[in-house]
Parts: C-alpha cells; sequence; structure tokens
C-alpha cells in the first residue's frame, strides 16, 4: 500500500504548502476566515433571533393582561352593572353608575381648569422666541410632567381639603389639573410653532388684531395637534387613582355636588380589588375594563383627530 | 399713536405670559409646600432620616431607610428586568423593522401597554402574579407570601419598557443612513453593525430612555401598593414585604397627624426632588442628542 | 377677545349653576363619616335602609378608625366611627368636646387558612407567642398541644396585620396586654403598633380577610361578620374562667353583661362573664358635641342628631341578622341620652 500520498492531497490536508511562506499565512487566514465568518453569519442570525424573541414576549404581557380583564370583566357588565348604584357590603348586585359618573365630573373639572391655562400657555411659549424665560418654563413642564401623582395628590390635600374643611370633587379636580397641564401646554407649543408663519404674516397683514389672530386663525389651524394633546392628557387622567386618594375620598352614591366627596372609575376598581368578597373582585374586573376601553378610545380618537383634522400646508 | 389695537394685543400678550409665568409659580408652590409641611420632620429628624430604619407610629420616632431601600431596589431590578426587552424593541422597531404591519402592531402595542392605568397592572397582579410568586416561594420553601419585592419589581418592569423602548426606537431608526452604509460596504454583518455602529451612536438615547423609565418606576403608587405588602422594615430578601416611599405614603398619609404627616410629606419631598433629577438628567441628554441630530442635517 | 373670554366663562357658569343645581335638593340631605372598618358592613346596611327611609344620603368611608378620630379631630367630616376610645392626648386635640356613642357589640376573631378549615382552639398564651412571631410553624407544639383531634401542617405561620390605625388592633392588643405578661412589655395597647419583622401588613378589615382567604397558612385577626363571610375558619378562645368560647352574637352579648358608665368608656375584653367571649368590643360613633362648627347649618345639625338616634333605636333591628350584638338596654338608653345632649349654639337639638 502506498502510505505516501500525491501532492495534491498533501495539499489538501495542510501538510504541503507548495507556495512561499509569506503565502501559507495567508493560506491559514482564509482557512480562519471562513470558520470566522461561518461565526460571524452564525452571531447575525442568533442575534436576530433573540432580538425578535425579546419584543414578542415583551407584547406578551399586554396580551395577558387584556385577556384577563377582557375574559373575567365582560361577563360582569350589563345593563344594571352600569346603571345602579353599590350595595352595602356583602349583598350581591348592583352596579358602578356613581364610579361612571363620578370620573366624567372630575374629567370635566379638570379640564375646565386645565384647558384654558394648558393652551394660553402654549400660546405664550411658540409666540415667544427662544429666551431665558422660555427655557425656564420648559423646565418646569418637564418637572411636572415627571412629578409622582401621590405627591400632587399631598400638594392638593394641603391646598385645598385642608382649607375647605373637606374632601371634594373640586380638589380632585385641582389634582388632575395640574397632570393635564404639561402635555396640554407641550402640544399647543409644539403644534402652533409647525404653523407656517406667512399665515400670521397674511392675517396681521389684513389688519386683524393680534389677539384674534391668534385665536380665531392661528389656533383653529393647529386645532388638530391641541386636541390629540387634551385627549390624550384625559387619557392619562382617567386612569389616576393616587392623586385622588387623599382628595376625592370616594363616594358610594351618586353626587352632583363638586364641594363633595365623589367617587371614579380607578378608585373603585382599587377598593373592590382589596376587599375580600369574591363578587367585588369580579366587579373590580368589570370597572377596569370599561376604565381600558374609555381610556384606548381616546387614544384612539386623538390619533385619528391627529391624522383627519390635521391642516397640511 | 396708541390704538386700540396695541392696547388689545398688549392686554392678550400679558394674558399668555401670566398663564406661562404660573407653570413657574405652580412649581416653586409645589416646593415651598413641600418643604414647609415637613419642616416639623425635618427639625426633629434631620437628614439622619434616611439613614434610620425605623418607622414607629406608637412612639413618634420614624425614619425612611426601609423606603428608600425599597423604592431603589424595586426600581433598580425593575430596570434589570425591563432593558434587555426595551433594547429589543428598540433595535427591532428602530432597524429590523422599520415598517410593516408588524412593526405598527408592536409599536401600537407598546402604547397601549403604557396607556393601561395603574391601578389595573395592581389588579391583574394581585390575581395573577401572587400566584406565581407564591408558587416559586413554596418551591423554594418560603413562606408564601405572595406580595413583596419580587412581585412588585416584576411588575414595574412591564410598566416601564414602553418608556424606554420608545426613546429607543427613536434613536435608533434616527442613525444616519451614510454611517451604516459604509460598515456595512465593509462587509459588516447586521448584527456587526448593530454592536459596533448603532448602539454606541445611540448609547446617549438608550440611557436617556433608562433614566425616564427609573424615573418613572421610582414615583409609581398604585401597582406597586397593591402588590408590595405593607412592611415597614428594612426587606431581608427579595421575596420580603417592604414598602416604597410612594406606596408608605399612599398607605398612611390620609391618617396621619403631626409629626407622622409631616415624616410622609418629607418622604414626599424627597421623592419629588428625586424624580425630578431623575426627569431633568434624561430631558437633558434628549436634548442634547436632538440637538446633534439636527446639526447632522444641515 | 373678550367675547370669547365672555362666552367661556358664560359656559362655566352654567356648568357650576348646573352642578351645583343638581344638587340643591340634596345639599344638606348627605352626611359625611368616615373610619372603622370593624362595623362597616352593619353601617352600610344601617344607611342604605336609612337612606330609602329619609332620602338622607350618608358617605362613609372605611379608612380605620385612626384616619376617622383623625378626620373628625381635623372637622373634615360630620361624624367619625372608631372602636378605640379616643385618648386623652386626642380628645385634648380636638379642641371642642367629642361625644361617644356605642352603636353595637363586635367580637375581633383570630382567624386563619389551613387546608380543610379547621375548628381550632387557642390559648391567650399562644395567641401572644404567635403574634409576637415566637411560634414560626403551625405544627408547633404549643399549637399541637391545645388541639390533639387535629393534624397541623408543617407550615410556616404568615402573620398578617392591620397597616392603617385601626380600632381593631386597639381591641386585640388591648386583650393581649391583659392576658400576656410580654405581650405587655414589648407591643402594649394602640392602635398601630411596632409589629415584629415578616408581618404583612393590609388595610382594613376587609384587606386582612382578603389576604388571608388567599394565603395558606396566613393568621391575622379580624371582626367576626368578615370571617363569617369569606367562610374562614375562626378559633374558639380560652376565657377568663377556662372555657373555651367560640365567638358568636350570644356570647359576645354575655361579655357585655356589666355597668356602663355615662360617657360609656368600657372595655369588654377579657370578661369575667364565664360564657363570655374574651376579645368581644363595643365600637363607637364619634361627633362634636356642639354642632355649630365650620359653617354647618342647624338643618345638618338635626340631620345627624337624627340619624345617630335611630341606630341606637329602630336601627338595631339590623345588626342581629349581619351577626353583630345589638345593644343592651342600659348601653341604647344612655346613648339616647347622649344624643339628645347634642347642642346647636348651646341649645338642645333634639327634645
Amino acid at each position: 500500500m502506498n502510505t505516501m500520498n500525491t501532492a495534491a492531497q498533501d495539499i489538501e490536508n495542510n501538510k504541503i504548502i507548495p507556495f512561499p511562506s509569506h503565502f501559507t499565512v495567508q493560506e491559514d487566514k482564509i482557512k480562519d476566515n471562513k470558520t470566522h465568518l461561518k461565526l460571524r453569519i452564525l452571531k447575525d442570525r442568533l442575534f436576530k433571533y433573540i432580538v425578535i424573541i425579546f419584543s414578542l414576549l415583551s407584547f406578551l404581557p399586554l396580551l395577558l393582561v387584556l385577556f384577563h380583564i377582557t375574559k373575567n370583566g365582560i361577563s360582569v357588565i350589563n345593563w344594571s352593572f352600569l346603571t345602579e348604584l353599590p350595595r352595602p357590603i356583602g349583598e350581591i348586585g348592583g352596579g358602578i353608575y356613581n364610579s361612571l359618573i363620578g370620573s366624567l365630573m372630575l374629567i370635566l373639572l379638570s379640564s375646565v381648569i386645565s384647558i384654558p391655562l394648558g393652551i394660553s400657555a402654549g400660546i405664550y411659549l411658540s409666540e415667544t422666541n427662544k429666551g431665558k424665560l422660555s427655557n425656564i418654563i420648559n423646565l418646569c413642564i418637564v418637572v411636572l410632567q415627571g412629578t409622582p401623582s401621590i405627591v400632587i395628590g399631598i400638594i392638593t390635600y394641603i391646598w385645598v381639603v385642608a382649607p375647605l374643611g373637606g374632601f371634594s370633587a373640586l380638589s380632585g379636580g385641582i389634582a388632575l389639573s395640574i397632570m393635564m397641564l404639561p402635555v396640554i401646554i407641550k402640544s399647543t407649543e409644539e403644534t402652533l410653532k409647525l404653523i407656517p408663519y406667512h399665515l400670521k404674516e397674511a392675517s396681521l397683514a389684513l389688519g386683524v388684531p393680534y389677539y384674534k389672530t391668534i385665536l380665531k386663525v392661528i389656533l383653529p389651524t393647529g386645532i388638530s395637534g391641541i386636541m390629540t394633546g387634551i385627549l390624550l392628557s384625559v387619557a392619562r387622567i382617567t386612569g389616576e387613582t393616587a392623586p385622588l386618594l387623599f382628595t376625592a375620598f370616594g363616594n358610594q352614591f351618586l353626587n352632583y355636588n363638586i364641594l363633595k366627596p365623589i367617587d371614579s372609575l380607578p378608585y373603585r376598581i382599587f377598593y373592590y380589588a382589596m376587599s375580600p368578597y369574591p363578587e367585588w373582585h369580579s366587579f373590580a374586573w368589570g370597572a377596569s375594563f370599561i376604565l381600558v376601553v374609555i381610556v384606548l378610545a381616546f387614544n384612539l380618537i386623538a390619533r385619528g383627530v391627529s391624522a383627519k383634522w390635521k391642516v397640511q400646508f | 399713536m396708541k390704538t386700540e389695537k396695541d392696547a388689545s394685543e398688549k392686554r392678550f400678550k400679558n394674558i399668555i405670559l401670566v398663564s406661562g409665568l404660573s407653570v413657574i409659580f405652580l412649581l416653586i408652590a409645589i416646593f415651598l409646600t413641600l418643604t414647609i409641611a415637613s419642616v416639623p420632620a425635618i427639625k426633629t429628624f434631620g437628614l439622619g432620616f434616611f439613614i434610620s430604619k425605623h418607622w414607629d407610629p406608637s412612639l413618634e420616632k420614624f425614619g425612611a431607610l426601609p423606603f428608600l431601600y425599597g423604592t431603589l431596589i424595586t426600581s433598580f431590578l425593575a430596570l434589570i428586568i425591563s432593558i434587555p426587552f426595551s433594547i429589543a424593541i428598540s433595535i427591532f422597531l428602530g432597524e429590523y423593522f422599520k415598517n410593516g404591519l408588524l412593526s405598527t402592531f408592536l409599536r401600537s402595542s407598546t402604547e397601549v401597554l403604557a396607556g393601561i392605568p395603574s391601578v389595573i397592572y395592581g389588579l391583574w397582579g394581585l390575581f395573577l402574579l401572587m400566584p406565581v410568586t407564591r408558587h416559586i416561594q413554596t418551591l423554594l420553601g418560603l413562606t408564601p407570601y405572595g406580595v413583596g419585592i419580587f412581585t412588585a419589581s416584576l411588575i414595574l418592569s412591564i410598566m416601564i419598557i414602553p418608556f424606554s423602548a420608545s426613546i429607543g426606537r427613536e434613536v435608533v431608526s434616527l442613525i444616519p443612513a451614510d454611517l451604516k452604509e459604509a460598515a456595512y460596504s465593509l462587509g459588516a454583518t447586521r448584527f456587526e453593525v448593530i454592536k459596533n455602529i448603532i448602539i454606541p451612536y445611540a448609547r446617549s438615547g438608550i440611557i436617556a430612555g433608562i433614566l425616564l423609565a427609573f424615573g418613572r418606576a421610582i414615583g409609581e403608587t398604585m401597582a406597586v401598593t397593591m402588590l408590595i405588602g405593607n412592611s415597614n422594615f428594612l426587606p431581608k430578601s427579595i421575596f420580603s414585604p417592604a414598602n416604597t416611599m410612594a406606596s408608605v405614603i399612599a398607605n398612611e398619609f390620609a391618617e396621619s397627624t403631626g409629626i407622622a404627616a409631616s415624616s410622609l410629606i418629607y418622604i414626599g419631598l424627597v421623592l419629588f426632588l428625586v424624580t425630578t433629577l431623575v426627569n431633568i438628567a434624561g430631558t437633558y441628554v434628549i436634548k442634547k442628542i436632538s440637538l446633534e441630530a439636527s446639526k447632522e442635517v444641515t | 377677545m373678550f367675547n370669547w373670554f365672555m362666552k367661556f366663562g358664560f359656559f362655566v357658569c352654567i356648568m357650576m349653576v348646573c352642578l351645583f343645581g343638581f344638587n340643591v335638593y340634596a345639599a344638606e340631605g348627605e352626611l359625611i363619616g368616615a373610619g372603622a372598618t370593624f362595623p362597616q358592613p352593619l353601617y352600610s346596611k344601617m344607611f342604605d335602609i336609612y337612606f330609602q327611609q329619609s332620602k338622607i344620603k350618608i358617605n362613609y368611608q372605611g379608612i380605620g378608625s385612626g384616619g376617622g378620630i383623625n378626620q373628625l379631630i381635623k372637622k373634615t367630616v360630620d361624624f367619625a366611627g372608631t372602636d378605640a376610645y379616643m385618648t386623652e392626648k386626642e380628645l385634648k386635640e380636638a379642641g371642642s368636646s367629642v361625644l361617644h356613642i356605642p352603636t353595637c357589640l363586635g367580637a375581633v376573631v383570630v382567624t386563619y387558612n389551613l387546608p380543610g378549615n379547621p375548628k381550632l382552639k387557642l390559648t391567650p398564651d399562644v395567641i401572644s407567642d404567635i403574634f409576637l412571631g415566637k411560634v414560626k410553624k403551625w405544627n408547633d407544639p404549643k399549637i399541637q398541644s391545645i388541639n390533639k383531634d387535629v393534624k397541623l401542617p408543617d407550615l410556616g405561620i404568615t402573620v398578617v396585620r392591620r397597616a392603617d390605625g385601626s380600632g381593631t388592633t386597639y381591641i386585640f392588643s388591648e386583650y393581649l396586654t391583659k392576658v400576656s405578661k410580654e405581650w405587655k412589655e414589648k407591643m402594649g395597647t394602640g392602635k398601630s403598633l411596632n409589629w415584629p419583622e415578616g408581618f404583612i401588613g393590609q388595610k382594613g378589615n376587609p384587606g386582612i380577610s382578603g389576604y388571608i382567604k388567599q394565603t395558606q397558612g396566613a393568621i391575622g385577626y379580624v371582626e367576626l361578620l368578615y370571617a363569617l363571610q369569606n367562610n374562614m375558619a375562626f378559633a374558639s378562645i380560652k376565657n377568663k374562667s377556662g372555657n373555651f368560647i367560640e365567638p358568636t352574637p350570644k356570647t359576645v352579648s354575655n361579655a357585655a353583661k356589666i355597668k356602663i358608665p355615662a360617657d360609656t368608656n368600657v372595655s369588654l375584653t377579657d370578661t369575667d362573664a364565664k360564657d363570655g367571649y374574651p376579645i368581644s368590643s363595643f365600637t363607637w360613633l364619634i361627633f362634636y358635641k356642639e354642632q355649630n362648627y365650620g359653617g354647618r347649618t342647624k338643618q345638618r345639625a338635626e340631620a345627624l342628631a337624627k340619624l345617630l338616634l335611630w341606630i341606637v333605636t329602630d336601627g338595631q333591628r339590623y345588626v342581629e341578622p349581619l351577626q353583630y350584638s345589638p345593644l343592651p338596654k342600659e348601653a341604647s338608653d344612655i346613648a339616647q341620652k347622649i344624643v339628645k345632649s347634642m347642642t346647636y349654639n348651646g341649645k338642645q337639638i333634639l327634645n
């Protein structure tokens, strides 16, 4: 048997290098590069799969939350659930009508306070050139937006509840309006800034007073962005509980008086969730379903408004 | 010559100026109120308030270390758990799937995640996370509390993913195409482009997103209050019940008087300052990035 | 521009008028109360009935006895509910005279979650040891030895206590202070205690019952009705006379067979009665004697007085169906007298 390989075989097996030595380094490198390349491609593919998996995984909690809310909540919802008041502890039946009306009233109250103020401040920021004051105001807005809602609850307690001598829808509304302000100001400012200058110029050139220009020409043009901001901030505060804990207080009766305590959807959910009664737990799911639907609806409408009402230039 | 128009313009300008200023006044008022109401506690306990671990209403002796600890641990844990996910989403949406059905789907669901109220997360956590934690605790041979740092951190991590993800996605998608193309033309794989070009470039944006998510986690109240176990002691392990600065205020403020109320407001003051700092830092970083990005465009 | 403002301001005014106007009828027809969760199921029922009869809404929030007393002192509520008689300090803080009337009797039971829901017997010493954190497992010989007919599992004890200032805690701790020297030294009596580490805190009686119901091995103290409504097991406790007494409305009433002072400040725990349940207690509603404060109207004061009178007379018929014990005649008589001593501008409100 011929134990000697052919030259070709030897080259294949890397035993004989038929070229000058400096090329041997290349040969090794080419081989290395081949495996190296395979490794790199592998890493690339692996990474892609990891990213996809993690992204889709992060979608999982949302699925679960929505699933459970729907599953547990939808069976509870019927006409009496939506239109009746809560029954005494331990009794079956009743509904969350007081919480629905309460949430509605709180939204109205806080909007009445925050929308005029917010749009005004937004106009100021968009109409003023960059300066120290604008920067400070912007900084304050950032800080305000990041303030924990429980701190706002404390503040409102000290400012409104203590002096008024009692809990009230008004104090709840004030707390929520503080939380709505930053978003409304920012969206107003940004929307107005995007409106081309020539619109304002044309109006002023025609002799329209400045304030009318802003209020009747510029603002309506930017209405889509402003409405989006308002709707988004309403969506946010509809679900807020913490600032209402020591302001609105809760009320198992229907209440239209803003100087009295008032109930709200998130507060009711909290109260029922922490109770031992299975009946109340299912009510909490039902109320959560409604709350989520409302919040999502506001978000969707906000997007719709933003798209449909947008004035193109 | 003063005309009616000038007068009305001046009036209007004053009104909007006052509105703008009112924001500043509001913030100053918040800070002052918190500080003044904390004075009794500050006078009694001073800065040692935050190193003392005794919270004893009956003895009127208050120390906030357990809550500081609880806040930091839950927030850090939540961050650690959520970072891989938010970075993954940032890259997924910013690089791999910038457009298309899947992208819109994931982007919308991230927004929905952010919009779900905190109390609903708490409710869900009560009935769906707690049994899981109990199960784990039983397997590990621990008392099946269900509530505690572990459960609270889990729900927090789910809640803060959207915050860091959306900012991360923005920065990743804003990376100049020519940088990436240069790398591709040199033979880099997508992973290598991401690792060596995109991540370093987007680093500050990702950090800003993390900072803002952290700020959110620190101040989060309802879901945490419902799942953390209300223990005013320094938690011994990840499965111990605890309290955060936000949850102890939620639990005890309504019925506190005197020095107890002042101590809680003192905690609120510190919470306010910490979240302010973190948010300013995050916003500052984002500002810097957008400045640089706009420079690139021009 | 003023046109714009006018229109807007007009709109705001209309809304405010609507908001206020809706409530013109009910403006005085609403009373606000807060406090103890111990009697809350009963109050909830009573206020519902009272509303149907008199159209007066009573908004009562269960924030714990501590919270109730606090809000009454701050004058943000019309009345408060507490299972702990106000302390000297609190009475002083209130400024003007605060009256207490008992509304019913209840029992603080030791409830727990064990497989099979066995009925356990407990002695004061064992209870003290469990709630001091000294006995950590269910099959500890201290518990097993007094419950020879039950096989207790090798399960850790999770103690749940009140996170808020609680009258229920007060009653429970007052009992333990009387029967255990160690408890008296280490914990004492109070609405908020310096609990040992590792205990879970929950808000209100509902919070504790809710948690125990879901957690195997948990133990806590709640008012009897909460345990009954949730089908939870609770212990028979050895009383002063040496008998193991099960908490029922009857045994609670037995514990109340003592003289009641004019200000109704009396404790029923660790009763001498042979067949009395040892952790029984009155629960009170508290309110100011002189009702003209903070702009309150005479109408409002009258409404409050009428409500309070009803609670201790006609309202008592709703007590037993909910497993609370009605006021003994002596207590009801004293309570009526106290309500009739309420004044508005110095003049008696009811006669």
